[in-house]
This record gives structure tokens, sequence and C-alpha cells, in this order.
């Protein structure tokens, strides 16, 4: 890992005012789990890391009189741990346990995995240029693509490796997004762009701007939520294919649902299309297979990744019907 | 042929060895008159923010408090082993993959190479060498030695620090639970279930049963 230097700001003002400089070079910091993997492979070069560490003021979770906040800083154990959390919203509880390993959910904290950044074995090596570093290539493409994008991919084939982005958007949350300027509010949902829309990052975070604080509504009465991971082991594994679910249920069927796919596009995929079949209806396997079918009527699997199609089908059944059981 | 240090009971040990040779600046590197610290301080509309290339930093390890300088690339793992002599930690990986540099955080299981020292500033940490008491094993250790708990034992200290975050919140542990504590440690030569056969041996010790 090279050399760099460390900004050690005592406020988010004071953050947000060093970040509106602009300074060459610079990166922040939250738990740095991913941040100081991509320096030490040589992916980044960082000349200034602003550290998050000392804004002990973002750590937090609130309930609120309508809403849930998280601040960006709080480490994704902390999420796993809390009880409210586990009661209510078990999709975002089930997500934050299935994510990596103790050790790492003690140091990583909700932003950092909400802005981490792609496993792509081709962007994650610093000897390859690769569309996503600024080449002209995507190796992926025509080379080996186990894990990559089977909907929303191109030029670059990547997917995002975020459990917790999935499960917080079928909770509808929103983000708050500090600059030296002024705080904005958008749905999680819209942070994330496509490789088409911006090869060089995956959300719409401009220089100068840094995520501060994640909120999402109070659980309405009837609705249940959970979060479906398939890994190739036990634990510790970015998903192959993931499923956040978020419905309401009456009558044996969903009133409202909103399906989110992990590990399939470069961004979390809300699977409206399939939202769509399910909606209203009485709940049945055949119903829930025509939904995935529907969903994947646009996939484009590459040479090694047509498997993910069938997880998909299996996975959003899974989940769906769990939902019913319990 | 008999070696010299041995006929005096002083066994070479490895890093004994490597120090002579290459251990001379590192040594100097914990020497009061070098703890400085390179600080830039940049100003901005709301206020002044400290950048270091250098910092001086307080850790508290073992219950023993040491004040060094170090830069801000460098590992809570690098600064444990180089400047502190502490090697129980160890360095496989190096990317937060394995878990052999497990130590405890404010009671918090760590990966010590992906953490910065800059960062634990005023922090407690605990490596396994903090463990024994009065030349007394602590019940982990004694556990891992009468069930197996190794083969090669180079993960070792990282299962023991797991273990003790482990038992520290939990103290009678089902498998499933040990399981999960242990998913961020790997044993490359597969014993798993006689280091799972430990853990239960010393929740026993520990509860006094």
């Amino acid at each position: 890992m090279n050399e760099f230097k460390l900004a050690q700001p005592q406020s988010v003002g004071q953050a947000t005012s060093f970040l509106s400089q602009k300074p060459k070079g610079c990166h922040i910091m939250a738990g740095g789990t991913d941040l100081l993997g991509e320096m030490k492979n040589g992916i980044i070069d960082a000349e200034v890391v602003v550290d998050l560490k000392s804004l002990p003021e973002l750590s937090f979770i609130k309930r609120e009189q309508n809403k849930v906040r998280v601040g960006a800083l709080t480490p994704v154990s902390e999420l796993a741990e809390n009880s409210f959390i586990q009661n209510e919203y078990s999709v975002l509880y089930e997500a934050a346990l299935s994510l990596a390993t103790p050790q790492l959910r003690n140091v990583g904290t909700v932003g950092g995995n909400l802005c981490q950044r792609p496993r792509c074995w081709y962007y994650r090596d610093s000897q390859i240029l690769c569309l996503k570093k600024g080449g002209h290539k995507c190796f992926a493409f025509n080379g080996r693509n186990k894990y990559h994008a089977i909907l929303g991919g191109g030029p670059c084939f990547i997917v995002y490796p975020s459990d917790l982005a999935p499960a917080l958007i079928s909770l509808g949350a929103e983000v708050i997004i500090a600059s030296s300027k002024k705080e904005k509010k958008i749905p999680l949902e819209e942070f994330y762009v496509l490789p088409k829309e911006n090869l060089l990052q995956e959300n719409i975070l401009q220089p100068g701007e840094m995520l501060k604080e994640i909120q999402f509504p109070l659980k309405g009465s009837g609705e249940k939520s959970t979060y479906h991971k398939l890994k190739e082991r036990g634990t510790w594994d970015f998903a192959l294919v993931s499923a956040a679910v978020n419905a309401q249920i009456t009558n044996q069927s969903f009133k409202e649902i909103r399906i989110i796919l992990g590990g399939v596009a470069p961004i979390p995929w809300r699977a409206k299309k399939a939202e769509s079949v399910i909606k209203g209806n009485r709940i049945t396997q055949s119903l829930l297979q025509q939904a995935a079918q529907e969903e994947l009527r646009d996939a484009v699997p590459l040479t090694d990744n047509a498997y993910k199609t069938k997880l998909v089908q299996s996975i959003m059944s899974q989940a769906a019907l769990s939902l019913v059981k319990t | 042929m008999e070696d010299k240090n041995q006929k005096k009971g002083k066994p070479i040990k490895r890093r004994d060895f490597l120090k002579g040779f290459g251990g001379g600046a590192m040594g100097a590197a914990v020497a009061p008159k070098f703890l400085v610290q390179e600080k830039k301080t940049i100003s901005t509309k709301e206020g002044n923010i400290p950048v270091y290339s250098k910092k001086k930093i307080s850790l508290i390890v073992n219950g023993k408090k040491h004040t060094l300088s170090v830069k801000p690339r460098d590992t809570l793992l690098d600064v444990l082993r180089e400047k502190l002599n502490l090697t129980g930690p160890k360095r496989i990986c190096n990317h937060g993959e394995c878990g052999g540099c497990t130590v405890l955080l404010d009671a918090q299981p760590v990966y010590s190479c992906m953490f910065l020292a800059v960062r634990a500033d005023g922090q407690k940490i605990t490596t396994v060498e903090g463990l024994a008491k009065g030349g007394n094993l602590h019940s982990i250790q004694k556990a891992f030695i009468e069930k197996d708990g190794y083969q090669c034992g180079f993960c070792t200290s990282g299962f023991i620090m797991s273990s003790l975050a482990l038992l520290q919140r939990n103290k009678k542990p089902n498998l499933e639970e040990i399981k999960q504590a242990f998913s961020g440690n790997l044993c490359r030569c597969g014993n798993y279930f006689k280091i799972y056969d430990a853990v239960s041996e010393a929740a026993k010790k520990m509860r006094g049963a």
C-alpha cells in the first residue's frame, strides 16, 4: 500500500467543506474494509484519505415518530444486533447478518456497504485496465463471467455486491447526501446508476458529496419482509443471487409487494415486472414462476452465468412463499 | 554440530535471528526521540482540519499503554508485529480474508490487517499474548491444547481471539453459534471440528463446570 495523508475532520460540515475543495486523489474512508482492499490491490492510489471515524455523530440508529434513521457510519454489526431492527425489519436483519464476517461487520459501516465497489475480478486486478478503470474493454464479456450480470449489463457487466442495498430499497429507504452547499434526500433506488449511464462509478455521488444518513418508514400493518441469499459457501460470501422481498399480505394475496434482486445486475435490481404480475393476485407457486419469467424476459446471460436465471426463479418463489407460511 | 546459543540454554528463535539483521531500524522507531508528528493544517469554511503524514497515537495493548508515532498507511497488524513485537496476530492473507490477524478492539473481534493503526488511537487492544496471566494459560488456550484444537497452529491465535469474543458475550454457545462466530477465520488444515470441541470445552471451563 502506497503512502497517503490522513485528514481527520471533526464535523460533517468540516468534512464536506474539505471535500468541496476537491483535493487531488482524495478518498472517503468509513469503515475502510473495502477501501483498504482496493488500496492494497493497487487499484486506488490515494493521496489523501478523509477519515470519517472521527465523526461519531454519524453512528446511530434512531426510531422516530414515522421513520427510522440510521447514520451512515453505524457499524453493520450494530444494525444486526439491534432488537428493534430484528423484530420489525426481518429483511434488513437477515441481510446484515448474511454479509461478510463478525470481524468485518464490526468495522464495516452501513454507508460503506451502500457505497462499496464491485467485486469483479477484472476490476480488482490492478494489471487489467478494464472499462471501469478508464480502459476500452470489458474483460468479463468474453472472459470468465460466472459471477457477472444477466440483467442491465453492458458495456460493463459487474454485479452490485451490497446485501443491505436490496433490503433497504425493499423498505422504501431514502438516503441523505451531504455537501458543502445543502443536503439532499433521494430514494436509495435512485442512488445507483447503470454502467451505460456512468461507467466509472456505481452511484450518483458527485465530488464533494458524501452519504450521511439512511431513513426508512415504520413498518406498516400486515407488512412482512425477508432476505434470501444464495452463495457458494455456507457463510461469508457475496450473493450469487439474492432477493429482498417486502410485502403486505391480505386474504392469501399480496396487496403490495417489492422485490429487489441482488447479484444479477450492476445495480440492486427492482423486479418491477414481476411485482406487477404478483400484485393483487392469489399466491400460488405458478403465479410466482410466471412473475420470475416475466422479469427474466430481458435477461441476457453471458457464457458462464446462465445458471443465474434458474436461481432467480427459485429464490423469488422461495422468498415470497416464506412470507405466506410464517 | 551444537549451536553456541543452545549451549547457553538460549535457543535461537527465528524472530531474534531476523531482528539481528534487519530489526535495528524497527527498534529505533519506538525510541522516544523519534516520536514525531507530521501534520499540516488545511483551512476550510468550517474551521481547520488536521492532515497527518505521521501521527502520535496511544494504544492500550493487553492493558499496557504504548505511545508511538505511526504513518497513516501502517495497519494495526504491522504496528503490533513490527513495533510492539507482538507476533501472535499473524500476517497471512493481509486482505481481511483469513482471520489470522484477529485481535479484539474494545472487546470486538476485528481484522488488524484491515484497520489503520492511526484510527485505533486511544483504544484497547487485546492480542493472544494478553490472555495468559502470571504464567497460567487462559481456559481457552488450555482447551485448545486438550482438544487438539490446532494442527499446524498458524491460524490458532486468530481462532482463540474469535473464541474469546464469543465466550465473553455468550457463556454457553451452541454449535451453530460457534460456527457463526468462526465464519471469519479459516483453517487450511481443516481442523474445524476439533476447534468447535475446544470452544465448547473452553466454555465449560470458563463457567467453572
